[in-house]
C-alpha cells in the first residue's frame, strides 16, 4: 500500500486535535502557547501535502506557504512569550484560570 | 299720522357741569381730602366743598332764568352728554334735562345744598374726619343732581341708588359708635326694599312699551318730531334705528324709538295711546289680570315709601337722625327723602291713568302723615321730633301728589324744604349750643342764650304749622292747598273728605309737637344745669361745659338766610282763596297740567268759594287750637298737668304715652316679624347647607376618590405589570446571559471552535443534499 493524501490529511488532523486539545485543557499559558504551535504545524503538513498530492501539485506555491507559515508561527511565539512575561508580570501567575479579567 | 310730538328741548351746554361739579368736589376731598387736610388745615376742605356746590347752583339759576325765557310749550332744556344703553329697543342716553318741575328741585337741592355746606364748617369744626365729611356731602349733591336732572329713568335710578348710598355713608359716619353704624344698615337696607321696587316698575314699563307687543309699531322718519308713525315690526323698527344710528351717529336729540325710556317720550306714547294705557279703559294692557299702569304705578309708590320714609317703610328715618346734624337736615329733610315725592310727580302722566295707584298713594300719605304726627307727639329728642315731623310732612306730599295735585305736593316739598332745613339747623344749633344735649327735657330757656337761634325756629314753626300769619307760613300755602285738593278729588276710589279729615287732625297734631318743642327748647329755665358734657361725643368740639351758648357765625348766617327765604316761597304760593293762580302752579303747569285737567274736580263743575274759604277757617283754627294747647302746656316749663298725667296712677290715662312714647312697638314688631324670622330662615338655610348640600358634595367627593380608587388599581397592575413585565424579562435573559462571559480564554476558544465545526458540519449536510 503506498502512502497518499488521505494518510498526510489523517496524521495533520491529528495532529490539530492534539493541539487544540492542548490548547483547551492546559491551564499553564506557555503550554496553551505550545498546542498553538502543534495546531500551526497541523496545517503545514496539510498545505506541503496538498502541494504533493492537490488538484495543482507541483507548484511553488503550496510549499512557499509553510515556509511562511514557520516564519510566522515564530515571531507569534515571540510575541506570545512577551505576551505571557507581561501577564505573569501583572498577575504573578500565568494560569488562565487567575487571569479572568474579560469575565463580564 | 297721528301726532304725539316731543317737547323741543333747547340745548343748554352747561347743564351737565350741574351734577358733575359736586362729583369733581367729592373725588377731590375724597381721594386727596386727608393730604389736603394735613398741608393747608381744614379751610381747603370746607372751601372746595362749597365753591364748587356753588357754581352749580348758579348755573342752575342760569339755566332757570334761560327756562322761564322759553314758549310754555318748549319749556326745556337738555344736553346729552353720551350714550348709555343701547340695546335693541332699550334706549336711554346719559342725558340731562330741566323742565319747570326739574328745574325747582335742582334750585332747591342746590341752594339749600350750599347752604348747609356752608353751617357744616361751623357744626362739624375740629372733626377729626372733616375732609371724609364734606367729600360724602358733594357726592350727596351730585347724585341728588343726577336723580333731579336724569331725563329718563334709567339716569334718576343712578341717582336713587347714588343718594341711598350717601345716606348710609352718612348716617353711619360716626361709625366708631355701634349705634350709628346699625342705623346706616337699617336705612340702606330698608332702602333696598323700595329700589325693588322701582326696578320692577322700570322693567314693567318697558315691558309695556315694547316687551309684549305682538302687533306693529308705527314710527317715521323724523322719530316723534313730526309725529311719529308709520306701520314698522319691532324687527324692522330694530333696523330702522341702526340705521339711523349709523347715519347720525347717537346725539341727534329730537329723534327716539317708541320704546324710550326718556320721560318726555314715555309722556307722549303713553297720551297717544290712552286707550291701551288708562287703568279703566275695557282695553287696558294688563299683566296678570291687573292693569299694567296700576302695577308700575304701585311698584313706583314701593320705591318712594322706601326713599320717602312712608308706611311701611317709614322705620329707618327716624334712626337716620344718628347722623350729624346737617345730614339730618340736608338728606333726611330737605332733598333725599322728598325724592320720591319728586318721582311721583314726574310720572304724573303715569298716575292719572291708575285712580287704584292714586287712592293707594294718597291713602298711605294720609295714613303716615297722621300717623307720624301722633308719635312726634311725646318724643323728647328734639331730632327724634323733628324727624317724625318730616316723616309726617312728606305724608302731606303724598297726599298732594296722590289726589293728583301735583303742583301742590311739590309746592309742600319746597316750602318744607326750607322750613324743615331751617327747623333742622336750628336744633343743631342748639345741641351745639347746649354741649351735644339732644333731650328737650334738659333744655329750656336758650331764648336768653341764644337769640338768633330762637327767633329763626320761631319763624320755622310759624311756616310748618300754618299759623295765621300768613306772609311769613308758606308751610299754610302749601298743605292748605294739598288739603283742599284732597277734598276736591272726585276721582278717587274713596270720598276725599276721609283724606282730608285724616290730613285735617294731623295738622293740629303737626302744630302741637312742633309748639311744643319750641316751648320746651326756649321758654322757661336752662335745665341742663352747667356741667353737662360732650364727653366722649364722637363729635366732641372740645368745649365742654358752662352755659349754652350761641353758634358761630357761618351757622347762624345760614339760619337767618332760610328763614328770610320763607318769605318769596310763601308768595309763590299766594293765594288760591282769591282766584289768583298761584304762581307755582303756573310755572308747573306745563309739567303736571294736563294730567290734572285729566281728573274730575269738584270745582271744576260748582261754586265751591264758599266751602273752600271755611275749610281754610277751619285750618287755621284747628293748628292755632294746637298752638294754644301746647303753650298751655309747656311754656315756661310751668304747667303741671303733663307730668301729673305721666305719673297719674290710672294706666288706662298712661296707656297711650306708653304706646305713642314707644313708637307703636313698630321697631319691636319688625324685630319680631322680619329680622328675627330671617335670622330663623337662616338657622335653617345653614342647615340645610352643612347636612344636605354638604352631605351631597361629600358623596360626591367620595365617589369620586372610589372611581380613582379604582383607576388606580387598574394603573398599577395592568398597566405597569405591562411595562414592568417587558423589563423584568430582558434582565432576566440578561441575567442568563452573562454567565456565558466567564472570562476564562479557553471557553470562548471552545465557543469558537464548536461553532466553527457546527458551521461545517451544516456546509456538509447541506452539501450533501
Amino acid at each position: 500500500m503506498s502512502l497518499g493524501l488521505p494518510h498526510f490529511l489523517t496524521v495533520s488532523a491529528l495532529l490539530f486535535a492534539l493541539g487544540f486539545f492542548t490548547v483547551l485543557t492546559r491551564k499553564n499559558a506557555v503550554a496553551i502557547l505550545m498546542g498553538v504551535e502543534i495546531i500551526i504545524n497541523a496545517a503545514n503538513l496539510n498545505f506541503v501535502a496538498f502541494a504533493r498530492y492537490g488538484a495543482f501539485a507541483n507548484t511553488l506555491a503550496g510549499n512557499v506557504i509553510p515556509v511562511f507559515g514557520i516564519m510566522v508561527a515564530a515571531a507569534e511565539a515571540a510575541v506570545g512569550l512577551a505576551i505571557v512575561l507581561s501577564i505573569f508580570h501583572n498577575w504573578r501567575s500565568i494560569d488562565t484560570e487567575v487571569i479572568t479579567s474579560l469575565r463580564e | 299720522m297721528h301726532g304725539a310730538e316731543l317737547i323741543h328741548a333747547h340745548p343748554f351746554w352747561a347743564l351737565w357741569l350741574i351734577p358733575a361739579l359736586p362729583l369733581l368736589g367729592a373725588a377731590v376731598n375724597g381721594i386727596f381730602g386727608l393730604k389736603l387736610y394735613r398741608a393747608f388745615g381744614p379751610r381747603v376742605n370746607h372751601t372746595i366743598a362749597i365753591v364748587l356746590p356753588s357754581i352749580s347752583f348758579v348755573i342752575a339759576v342760569t339755566a332757570f332764568i334761560q327756562l322761564a325765557g322759553l314758549d310754555e310749550h318748549a319749556r326745556a332744556l337738555r344736553h346729552t352728554l353720551f350714550p348709555f344703553l343701547h340695546l335693541g329697543l332699550l334706549d336711554a342716553d346719559l342725558s340731562f334735562w330741566m323742565d319747570p318741575l326739574s328745574g325747582v328741585m335742582t334750585l332747591v337741592v342746590t341752594l339749600v345744598g350750599t347752604l348747609i355746606h356752608v353751617y357744616s364748617v361751623g357744626y362739624m369744626h375740629g372733626d377729626p374726619s372733616y375732609w371724609r365729611f364734606f367729600a360724602y356731602l358733594n357726592l350727596f349733591m351730585a347724585s341728588m343732581l343726577t336723580l333731579v336732572l336724569g331725563d329718563n329713568f334709567l339716569v334718576m335710578f343712578i341717582g336713587w341708588e347714588g343718594v341711598g348710598l350717601c345716606s348710609y355713608l352718612l348716617i353711619a359716619f360716626w361709625y366708631q359708635e355701634k349705634p350709628n353704624a346699625v342705623a346706616g344698615m337699617k336705612a340702606f337696607i330698608v332702602n333696598r326694599v323700595g329700589d325693588f321696587g322701582f326696578v320692577m316698575a322700570m322693567a314693567l314699563l318697558f315691558w309695556g312699551l315694547a316687551g309684549d307687543y305682538s302687533g306693529r309699531l308705527f314710527v317715521s322718519d323724523d322719530g316723534y318730531r313730526t309725529g311719529y308713525y308709520e306701520a314698522a315690526t319691532v324687527q324692522e323698527l330694530e333696523q330702522s334705528l341702526l340705521a339711523h344710528q349709523a347715519k347720525v351717529g347717537f346725539r341727534e336729540p329730537q329723534r327716539v324709538p317708541p320704546t324710550s325710556l326718556r320721560f318726555d317720550a314715555v309722556r307722549a306714547r303713553v297720551e297717544q295711546e290712552a286707550a291701551q294705557w288708562k287703568a279703566d279703559s275695557p282695553s287696558a294692557k294688563q299683566f296678570m289680570g291687573v292693569a299694567l299702569v296700576t302695577l308700575i304705578c304701585l311698584f313706583l309708590f314701593l320705591g318712594a315709601t322706601g326713599k320717602s320714609a312712608q308706611i311701611p317703610l317709614y322705620v329707618w328715618l327716624p334712626d337716620a337722625m344718628a347722623g350729624p346734624t346737617p345730614v339730618s337736615a340736608l338728606i333726611h329733610a330737605a332733598t333725599m327723602v322728598t325724592a320720591g315725592v319728586y318721582m311721583v310727580a314726574r310720572c304724573n302722566f303715569l298716575f292719572s291713568l291708575s285712580p287704584v295707584a292714586m287712592t293707594v298713594v294718597a291713602l298711605v300719605g294720609a295714613l303716615t302723615a297722621l300717623y307720624a304726627a301722633t308719635i312726634g307727639l311725646f318724643q323728647y329728642d328734639i331730632k327724634k321730633v323733628l324727624a317724625y315731623s318730616t316723616v309726617s310732612q312728606l305724608g302731606y306730599m303724598f297726599i298732594g301728589v296722590g289726589v293728583g295735585a301735583y303742583w301742590a305736593g311739590i309746592y309742600h316739598l319746597t316750602t318744607h324744604a326750607v322750613f324743615k332745613a331751617l327747623l333742622f339747623l336750628g336744633s343743631g344749633s342748639v345741641i351745639l349750643g347746649c354741649h351735644h344735649v339732644q333731650d328737650m327735657r334738659k333744655m329750656g330757656g336758650l331764648k336768653k342764650y341764644m337769640p338768633l337761634t330762637h327767633w329763626t325756629y320761631w319763624f320755622a314753626c310759624i311756616a310748618i304749622t300754618t299759623a295765621p300769619v300768613f306772609i311769613v307760613s308758606n308751610g299754610f300755602f302749601s298743605k292748605d292747598e294739598i288739603l283742599w285738593k284732597a277734598f276736591d278729588a272726585q276721582h278717587l276710589l274713596i270720598p276725599g273728605w276721609i283724606i282730608w279729615l285724616i290730613g285735617f287732625v294731623g295738622a293740629s297734631l303737626t302744630a302741637f309737637y312742633m309748639w311744643r318743642s319750641y316751648y320746651m327748647t326756649f321758654t322757661g329755665e336752662y335745665r341742663g344745669g352747667h356741667d353737662s358734657h360732650g364727653h366722649g361725643a364722637p363729635d366732641d368740639h372740645g368745649h365742654h361745659g358752662g352755659a349754652p351758648h350761641e353758634s358761630p357765625r357761618t351757622m347762624t348766617w345760614v339760619l337767618v338766610t332760610l328763614a328770610v327765604l320763607i318769605i318769596p316761597t310763601a308768595a309763590l304760593g299766594f293765594w288760591p282763596l282769591l282766584h289768583i293762580e298761584p304762581l307755582f302752579e303756573h310755572w308747573l303747569h306745563p309739567v303736571v297740567g294736563k294730567a290734572m285737567a285729566s281728573l274730575s274736580w269738584r270745582s271744576a263743575v260748582e261754586n265751591v268759594f264758599t266751602l273752600e274759604a271755611g275749610l281754610a277757617a277751619a285750618s287755621v283754627a284747628i293748628s292755632l287750637g294746637g298752638w294754644l294747647t301746647a303753650r298751655a302746656l309747656y311754656k315756661d316749663a310751668k304747667s303741671a298737668i303733663p307730668e301729673r298725667l305721666l305719673a297719674s296712677p290710672n294706666p288706662l290715662l298712661r296707656a297711650p304715652h306708653t304706646l305713642i312714647y314707644n313708637k307703636y312697638f313698630v321697631d319691636e314688631a319688625y324685630d319680631w316679624l322680619v329680622v328675627r324670622r330671617t335670622r330663623q330662615l337662616a338657622h335653617i338655610l345653614y342647615w340645610i347647607d352643612q347636612k344636605i348640600i354638604d352631605g351631597l358634595v361629600n358623596l360626591m367627593g367620595f365617589l369620586g376618590r372610589l372611581v380613582s380608587a379604582i383607576d388606580g388599581l387598574i394603573d398599577a397592575l395592568v398597566v405597569d405589570g405591562l411595562v414592568n413585565g417587558v423589563a423584568n424579562s430582558f434582565a432576566f435573559v440578561g441575567r442568563k446571559l452573562r454567565q456565558i462571559q466567564t472570562g476564562r480564554i479557553q471557553s470562548y476558544l471552545a465557543g469558537a471552535i464548536v461553532g466553527a465545526l457546527l458551521l461545517v458540519l451544516v456546509n456538509f449536510f447541506l452539501m450533501v443534499d
